[in-house]
């Protein structure tokens, strides 16, 4: 490590071509690496979440075997989560932490370009298994064995991409703490940081806390494959149950990982759009962190149908409703901070508002599935499927495309189409929920999840979800274009960009300067 | 199609809408909500599954109604001013963490007297043991002579109907539609009685599996090396259809369950006509039963019961043969014959099922040690004998062998 | 303003410590199994019992499963026992390898209900060690067990499952299937 003591900024001009991104140590080049990553992850992920519905839009099967839809619904998961949200995420932390407690920089920059690095090669490893005999991993993205042992030759592949990136991540969120920890303007308190930053600081810990357990579990699926160790087998005295519940410990805490900094984002946009100081700001930092906390103690909710003590399933029912009691404030205090604003509807405070309503509703199908009686019933069904497509789909991803508008003309110095903007999220906001809508129903008449092919009785609903998520992956072409444009050219933002922004990043110039506060800056 | 895509237009208008007024409706294809089964945990169920529904819907009317009201009167457009003095209330924010609160302590009650009575598996009256498998189930009725109904112990395997399993084979070309309850049949459905405690223990011999039936109530994994328990009581006659709700592979969609719930004396007549002991007088030995033999059951189909000495002709053979060879062969070894790589390997001019005829029947029979092959000797004679002939004598395999239930006899 | 490698260092050895977490949660479930009966897991070594005979009685069930399709036969040779908690009984399992190979196996023990796990004691079971068959060779296997009188009022009825399974090399061997 102390080899990096001496990093310090360099101020000869940005190394061009190739070189600046292979070797970038600034946390502005490393962000839009990072987001360009999960931009190119998203499509990827979403393509194959148009396989799966087009093979789901009739019954029967028309398009792919059984085989390839388990691969592609695996596939789908580990690249949105871990390709697509999580260094999403990442890369608008690396842009904008710096920016909002004015530092110039991440706190250790070359460590900052490891970690990303290692996630193309991560992902590569992955994607290669689609290409192999016996295919891509096809065990689900929980890899419960003894299933997931049956994988073949994708195998090593899966577990060591998922070491790859459980690194990457860890780096990234030490990289963040001990940015946020020791490199904030003087006069930045702790409470006085963004949301942003405070959510990102709990998430940060929860990776660190969360990530090395799961990479401890597959680990272990490791040895248990080809070292003769038997963890999860019960015929050497081990139990396939155990890896849920290791995996579950980092799994749900991941949950959070993968919403969290949307909380914050939001909480950024709102107060922006209604001219008026979030309400609440120390409550909203108290129950982040509660929630957090919480997510430790919840794991088991996720695996109550394979049979537990009852005091267990009691445990878990309880601590799983208290995690409503945080979130509800969170969401009370949004619809306080809009009351008596003066609200103004631009691209990125709809993506707000649309969260807090979608969100919500994810928010209510995670309380109903709590409810353990009621979760025999729900749980592995489509109702399943819908819920955390609520929560991750307008909830995580609608913060970050609103964080994008929000953020964007910062980034390239000009507005992007407003317009365009618009219908994108109106095709966006109103297909997700045709998508994901009908799924509750589907699910509530007893489809299961994870199945290519499904009794007639689904086929209406299943065909309306399928148009929806058409209709949802077409739209994001949108996106991109706005992207693009925006980045190409456009009417000039100004330094303050909204009218109501609040907040150290809106006092550096548009586009941000290459280097930045590197005097600090006074925090008012 | 097109009365489809009405139909469709339809339930996307009226759907919600019927959903928000907790109203069922009268397409059974639009169906909606949670059913409410048939058994008194089922019933418990839903009405848990209707209050926390009704007490999400409250809170979203509130939550989403002073947004709504907020996004349309404090808008700039509209000349509003912002309060800026207004960031804190710890009074608000005092009151909506313990309203919250109040609410999921009143909702965990009654949710954990449920689950109390899920977990009280006292006194059963049949006990079925069911072994999942890639991709089947196995039923084992556990009995001896002081059980009220099963007097000892039987079982069967319990396969995708073969109507099913053919028209969900990739680019089948079978309507779907037209193939009575697609993907919820099975050629041995499991038969129990009325109004009568029936407990499942569970166990699996390879992956997880869920066994889940909704109308039943609530759903249990089936975990290798592990036994996990169930029960319930079907309180209407009836045939009820689930599947699988746990991902085991690649056939994970195609292994459905099917309960038919009959009368008491129906299902005792259904017993005896399946090899095991019913009522009648004490028996003689009412402790030692023949129990499981290796994965198979004691009782096989209907089959087992056919003539050794019957002779087949070789289209009788090769008809039959299909058919049983779509359902126990075709899930590993594919309908065409053609197997998967590397796992499966291909049976159309396979070394095995063009070589010698012995060393083949001996595969079907016993399996092959260290590889995914099972044995099949739980089959009757019959089925493996068509089987066989079938492995020989389709997809260009011509080796004009004929074998008959009495050869596979003499193999076993 | 400079990076602090203080507390850089110290997240670094929070990481290393969870991941030795997730291992001590493997002890910690056992311990966790066994006070609570998760899965029905008895203990795998002989326990010494004095016998303190009850009125109650308890029916026992036998079950028996051979995993991943072993060239097995597996049966209990009594389905089912009706037994007082606190007095030693005696059962065997009979198993017989069907191949012309020798075969080694290992039989795992659950009991259901979870509760009932701890309560279920063996002073001598052939599910505590690996067991070797010739080609072709049968064999009954003993199981000397006792159910402690301690064992919840409310259970009547107790299923101890064996399953069957071959040994680790045979059954990597079977794993690649099914995707």
């Amino acid at each position: 490590m102390s080899h990096t003591a001496d990093a310090h900024h360099d101020h000869h001009a940005a190394p061009s071509g190739f070189k600046r991104w292979l070797f970038a140590t600034n946390h502005k080049d490393i962000g839009t690496m990072y987001l360009v990553f999960a931009l190119v992850m998203f499509f990827v992920g979403g393509t194959m979440a148009m396989i799966i519905r087009a093979e789901l839009f009739q019954p029967g099967l028309q398009f792919v075997d059984p085989g390839f839809f388990n691969q592609m619904t695996t596939m789908h998961a580990l690249m949105m989560i871990f390709g697509g949200v999580m260094p999403a995420f990442v890369g608008l932390a690396n842009w904008m932490v710096p920016l909002m407690v004015g530092a110039p920089d991440m706190a250790l920059p070359r460590m900052n370009n490891w970690s990303f690095w290692l996630l193309p090669v991560a992902f590569s490893l992955l994607l290669s298994t689609l290409f192999f005999a016996g295919g891509a991993p096809a065990g689900g993205w929980t890899m419960y064995p003894p299933l997931v042992l049956q994988t073949g030759n994708a195998f090593p592949f899966l577990i060591f991409s998922v070491h790859l990136m459980g690194m990457s991540s860890i780096m990234g969120a030490i990289n963040i703490v001990v940015t946020i920890m020791n490199m904030r303007a003087p006069g930045m308190g702790l409470l006085k940081m963004p949301l942003f930053v405070w959510t990102w600081l709990i998430t940060a810990y929860l990776l660190i806390l969360a990530m090395p357990v799961l990479a401890g579990a597959v680990t272990m699926l490791l040895t248990d494959e080809y070292f003769g160790t038997s963890f999860f087998n019960a015929g050497g005295g081990g139990d396939p149950l155990m890896f849920q519940h290791v995996f579950w410990f980092f799994g749900h805490p991941e949950v959070y990982i993968m919403i969290l900094p949307a909380f914050g984002i939001v909480s950024q946009i709102i107060p922006t759009f209604a001219r008026k100081p979030l309400f609440g700001y120390e409550s909203m930092v108290y129950a982040t962190a509660s929630i957090a906390f919480l997510s430790f103690i919840v794991w088991a909710h996720h695996m109550f149908t394979v049979g537990m003590p009852l005091s267990g399933q009691l445990f878990f029912m309880f601590s799983t409703m208290l995690i409503a009691v945080p979130t509800g404030v969170k969401v009370f205090n949004w619809m306080a901070t809009m009351w008596r604003g003066s609200m103004t509807f631009e691209t990125p405070m709809l993506f707000a508002v649309a969260f807090v309503f979608l969100f919500s509703i994810g928010g209510f199908s995670g309380l109903m599935l709590g409810i353990t009686p009621a979760d025999f019933q729900y749980h592995d069904t489509y109702f399943v499927v819908a819920h955390f497509h609520y929560v991750l789909v307008p909830g995580a991803i609608f913060g970050i495309m609103g964080g994008v508008y929000f953020w964007m003309p910062k980034w390239t110095g000009h507005m992007y189409n407003e317009k365009l903007a618009k219908i994108h999220f109106w095709l966006s906001a109103i297909f997700v929920n045709v998508t994901f809508f009908p799924q509750h129903f589907v699910g509530l008449a007893g489809m299961p999840r994870r199945i290519p092919d499904y009794a007639t009785q689904f086929a209406d609903f299943n065909m309306v979800s399928s148009i929806g998520a058409f209709v949802f992956g077409v739209s994001q072409l949108l996106f991109v274009y706005i992207i693009w444009s925006c980045v190409r050219g456009g009417e000039k933002a100004t330094t303050a960009v909204w009218e109501g922004s609040h907040g150290l990043e809106w006092t550096v110039p548009s586009p941000a300067p290459h280097h930045t506060f590197e005097v600090a800056p006074e925090v008012p | 199609m097109r009365e489809r895509f009405r139909r469709i237009f339809q339930g996307a208008v009226y759907g919600p809408l019927f959903f928000l007024l907790g109203v069922s409706t009268a397409y059974a294809d639009w169906e909606l909500n949670m059913t409410r089964g048939v058994t008194p945990i089922s019933h418990d169920t839903f009405d848990l599954h209707m209050i926390i529904f009704w007490v999400c819907v409250a809170i979203a009317v509130v939550v989403f109604g002073v947004i709504i009201y907020s996004l349309y009167a404090f808008r700039l457009s509209r000349g509003a001013q912002p309060d800026i003095a207004m960031v804190h209330s710890t009074k608000a924010e005092i009151i909506w963490t313990l309203i919250p609160i109040g609410i999921l302590v009143a909702m965990a009650i009654p949710a954990a007297e449920t689950l109390i009575k899920i977990e009280d598996t006292r006194a059963p009256d049949v006990t079925i043991k069911v072994t999942s498998y890639q991709w089947k189930w196995h039923y084992e009725y556990l009995g001896d002579a002081n059980d009220p109904f099963v007097k000892s112990n039987f079982g069967f395997f319990s396969n995708i109907s073969p109507e099913s399993n053919r028209a969900r084979q990739l680019g089948s070309g079978i309507d779907v539609f037209q193939v009575d309850n697609y993907l919820r049949d099975v050629d041995k459905s499991v038969v129990v009685p009325v109004n009568r405690k029936v407990r499942l223990l569970l166990t699996s011999n390879d992956v997880l599996h869920a066994w889940w039936v909704p109308e039943l109530g609530g759903k249990r994994d089936t975990i290798p090396g592990f036994v996990n328990e169930m029960w319930f009581l079907a309180e209407e006659i009836g045939v009820y259809r689930g599947q699988c709700a746990e991902l085991c592979g690649r056939d994970h969609g195609f292994m459905p369950i099917v309960v038919e719930v009959q009368s008491e004396a129906d299902f005792a007549k259904w017993v005896g006509e399946n090899g095991g002991a019913v009522g009648g007088g004490p028996a003689e030995t009412p402790d030692v039963v023949e129990g499981t033999v290796a994965a198979a059951a004691t009782g096989g189909g209907a089959g087992s019961a056919e003539p050794v000495d019957m002779e087949l002709s070789f289209d009788d053979l090769m008809a039959r043969g299909e058919t049983a060879y779509l359902t126990n062969c075709s899930a590993c070894h594919q309908l065409n014959g053609q197997g998967l790589a590397p796992a499966f390997p291909a049976l159309a001019g396979g070394v095995i099922t063009t070589g010698a005829l012995d060393a083949h029947l001996d595969q079907v029979l016993n399996g092959k040690a260290g590889t995914a092959m099972a044995p099949f000797s739980y089959l009757s004679n019959t089925d493996i004998a068509a089987i066989v002939t079938y492995e020989r004598n389709a997809w260009g395999n011509s080796t004009g062998d004929i074998i008959q239930p009495s050869d596979v006899q003499a193999a076993r | 303003m400079q990076p602090d490698f203080n507390l850089t260092g110290k997240l670094v050895v929070i990481v290393a410590a969870m991941f030795g977490f997730g291992y001590l949660l493997v002890p910690m479930y056992d311990v966790f199994c066994e006070l609570t009966g998760l899965n029905g897991k008895t203990t795998q070594t002989a326990v010494e019992v004095t016998e303190s005979v009850t009125d109650r009685r308890v029916a026992v069930e036998f079950m028996a499963t051979v995993n991943q399709n072993a060239p097995w036969e597996f049966r209990p040779s009594v389905s089912k026992m009706l037994v007082q908690p606190g007095k030693l009984y005696d059962t065997t399992f009979f198993a017989k390898n069907r191949t012309e190979q020798a075969l080694i196996g290992q039989a795992v023990p659950s009991v259901a209900p979870g509760q009932a796990a701890k309560h279920f004691q063996k002073t001598e079971c052939f599910c505590f060690t690996e067991q070797k068959f010739d080609p072709l060779e049968g064999r009954d296997m003993p199981v000397r067990f006792i159910l402690d009188p301690e064992l919840p009022a409310h259970i009547e009825t107790v299923t101890l499952s064996y399953t069957f399974f071959a040994r680790q090399q045979l059954v990597a061997e079977t794993s690649v299937i099914g995707n």
